[in-house]
């Protein structure tokens, strides 16, 4: 039994059912302890951290003006996060997503242009989301080609409709009344009315995940595709319903992103999919798919944008900020691959040293050639 | 451990030799190459001025740098990685190579070429060692560099930016001459990919880098190394794109912090639809470089033809797409061939 060199603990330790009891960090722990010590609670650790340092040590961060402007600035992010999350939990990526919502915003652009109401423009801005998704989804999902690929062409391919859609013009004459209210913030706590709605949907993707059976089916799903059929989880419907969820937040985040700039261009949100995915990765979303929580994402998120927010109000100027971002991330990743070697070599070691005749247990010679492989 | 490679590179060739011709049909540059002649045909029949000297000299000088880039990212993607962090290093180097003329007018344009595809390396190593030191996935780890990279260039860039008339005349005289109707980069964008191409199709490293796409877990039972492998597809592919940043100076008129941004997914873009299948093990730097022109070319076209500019990416993007599907059809056909000539040969 070979570990590929390049992956991580999920796939090592779902190879055969007998080595999950044999890596410490994860049946290790039970109950209270397991969650206080899991890779996204330590995410959330570190934002609050940061939070309170910046609080206390940076003038001008805690007031509610600070709040209103992080939080606005973060909600696309925040929202894509969402569904990104569950997508690269079943092991897929959905590169697509900013371009989504830049499409989202020119359509939105032309036909307030056009001079239609602004009730059937979000509704049809909206499906058009809908539609893009599933366009992912039937490629993935359906026809089974590799999302990598896949959807750095329906990046291109949604971008280029945008700027199809309204070339280099910009429209800007919403109405007033809803843009002042995704500016808008509840009374004087400096929390963007918009919020409600954002954590309504943050709910919905946490429950759905972590509470229900089609959630636990994702996890399955990116541990290992073949088992995940085995058990009976349809694999096609579930990933094209992902795929049409991140569709729909991505619309819904280029509605947001119009609204609260007042303004429809071909180019918005463009490279939000990069700050987005390198969130969720910091979150503790593995890349290989079978881990993850929205918890974590969202921790991820918010912490990358405090992070800029507060080195903006440091005077750090902006061009450190994405060192920050890169170094968060690599960090973010190298650090668990250290740690986890670590662990199984303290592991390995202690076995040696107590249990000489380990050898007749199958779970421990599989965790000693693990190691050994690993030399 | 020094394992014979030679039984199966035999088989391989008889094979190839006995169904030549069958053969190069199943070549995976194939569809590119066709598209690609389909689309300069259609488009000079419509407007022959497309194939004028001069339109034949822009098509080429548009083509060269992403040539010279998908050829390093298809050497990285055929190990199963990817490298998103080439723009970031174009940006870098292109900066460093402004810098460079303006702090030593009359430096000797070799030792700038030199300089820039050292420090092409510098950056592709720093990933090359990340991915296969901390066994961390490439998507993410270049994830990370591309921001670091651009970052750096960023704060060491800040607002400034230089110009062509920082550089001497026979700097930028590279993408102005011709030598017999190519100019001098795309020039060396040629040669780059003939050394290339032979590198993977024909040495012991290049092949190995296929094997460890194809299964990285065989390779290295198979006593390839791996990891230094995997480094000097990452190092080469920074040299590449050093290179490429050299020549963007050449080519283009200002260098500065935000120069080579995005250019990422392009370039990934290039190499899947000159056939470098995403998932490592197959594909050419002939058809990534087809690839690079087939999709230089389209813009220049549509111009040509006089369609709507805004639509080229949207073409781009149905372009991709069609690549895919079409790799994956010659995948199952191929799967069924094998499973056909194994169900005889028991």
């Amino acid at each position: 039994m070979f570990n590929p060199p390049t992956e991580l603990l999920p796939t090592a330790t779902n190879q055969s059912g007998t080595r999950t009891a044999a890596v410490p960090s994860v049946g290790g722990r039970t109950g209270i302890a397991r969650i206080l010590l899991s890779r996204d609670t330590v995410m959330i650790y570190a934002l609050v951290a940061f939070v309170i340092y910046a609080a206390l040590f940076i003038p001008r961060f805690a007031s509610p003006v600070s709040t209103g402007f992080l939080l606005l600035d973060v909600i696309p992010a925040l929202l894509i996060a969402l569904p990104m999350t569950l997508v690269i939990i079943t092991g897929e990526i959905d590169l697509s997503v900013a371009s989504i919502a830049g499409l989202t915003s020119a359509l939105m652009g032309v036909l307030w242009g056009a001079g239609l109401d602004i009730g059937p423009v979000l509704i049809i801005s909206l499906i058009a989301g809908v539609l893009a998704g599933a366009f992912n989804g039937l490629l993935v999902a359906v026809l089974g080609l590799p999302s990598l690929a896949v959807t750095i062409g329906t990046l291109a391919l949604f971008r280029g409709l945008a700027l199809v859609v309204i070339g280099d013009n910009a429209v800007a004459n919403f109405p007033p009344a809803l843009t002042s209210f995704f500016t808008s913030k509840i009374g004087g706590t400096g929390i963007p009315t918009v919020m409600i709605g954002v954590i309504l949907v943050a709910i919905i993707f946490g429950v759905v995940l972590h509470l229900t059976p089609f959630g636990r089916g994702l996890f399955a799903l990116g541990y290992s595709k073949e088992a995940a059929i085995f058990v009976g989880i349809k694999v096609v419907r579930a990933k094209f319903w992902l795929y049409v969820a991140s569709g729909s937040v991505s619309a819904l985040a280029g509605i947001y992103w119009t609204l609260r700039y007042s303004s429809a261009r071909s180019d918005n949100a463009s490279g939000l999919e990069l700050t987005v995915i390198a969130a969720v990765l910091l979150g503790g979303v593995s890349i290989f798919g079978g881990k993850g929580a929205i918890p974590g994402a969202i921790a991820g998120v918010l912490l990358i944008g405090t992070i800029n927010f507060t080195l903006r109000l440091g005077r750090i100027s902006d061009v450190v900020l994405i060192i920050v971002t890169g170094t968060l991330l690599i960090a973010s990743v190298v650090a668990p691959s250290i740690f986890e070697g670590v662990t199984k070599w303290l592991h390995a070691r202690r076995h040696r040293r107590t249990l000489p005749q380990a050898s007749a247990s199958g779970a421990t010679r599989a965790t000693a050639s693990g190691v050994q492989e690993r030399k | 451990m020094t394992l014979d490679t030679s039984p199966p590179a035999t088989s391989e060739t008889t094979t190839r030799r006995a169904n030549g011709f069958a053969a190069v049909l199943r070549l995976r540059e194939i569809p590119v190459t066709l598209a690609l002649i389909a689309l300069v045909t259609l488009t000079y029949m419509a407007n022959p001025l497309f194939l004028s000297q001069q339109g034949v000299k822009d098509l080429l000088l548009n083509a060269t740098i992403v040539i010279i880039l998908s050829v390093g990212q298809a050497m990285v993607i055929v190990t199963r990685n990817v490298d998103l962090s080439i723009g970031s290093i174009l940006g870098i180097v292109a900066f460093s190579t402004g810098t460079l003329f303006v702090t030593f007018p009359g430096i000797p344009i070799v030792l700038v070429f030199l300089a820039g595809m050292a420090l092409g390396a510098l950056l592709g190593s720093i990933n090359g060692c990340l991915v296969t030191v901390a066994k961390v996935p490439s998507l993410v780890i270049t994830l990370g560099t591309l921001y670091i990279y651009r970052g750096l260039n960023n704060a060491w860039a800040g607002g400034t930016q230089y110009f062509a008339g920082d550089r001497p005349d026979s700097f930028g005289a590279l993408s102005v001459d011709t030598i017999a109707g190519f100019p001098v980069i795309t020039l060396i964008a040629i040669v780059v990919v003939i050394i290339v191409a032979i590198f993977m199709a024909s040495t012991r490293p290049g092949r190995d880098l296929y094997a460890i796409g194809s299964d990285p877990e065989a390779a290295k039972l198979f006593g390839i190394p791996v990891t230094r492998r995997v480094l000097l597809a990452f190092l080469s592919n920074g040299v590449l794109a050093g290179l490429a940043g050299v020549l963007y100076a050449s080519r283009f008129n200002s260098v500065g912090a935000t120069t080579g941004t995005g250019l990422e997914f392009d370039i990934i873009a290039a190499a899947v639809v000159g056939g470098v299948a995403i998932f490592g093990g197959s594909g050419t730097v002939i058809g990534a470089a087809i690839g690079a022109l087939l999709l230089t070319t389209i813009t220049s076209a549509l111009t040509a033809i006089r369609v709507d500019k805004f639509w080229q990416q949207a073409i781009v993007g149905l372009l991709i797409l069609a690549a895919i599907v079409i790799d994956r059809i010659a995948r199952i056909r191929t799967a069924k061939k094998l499973r056909l000539s194994e169900a005889r040969d028991v």
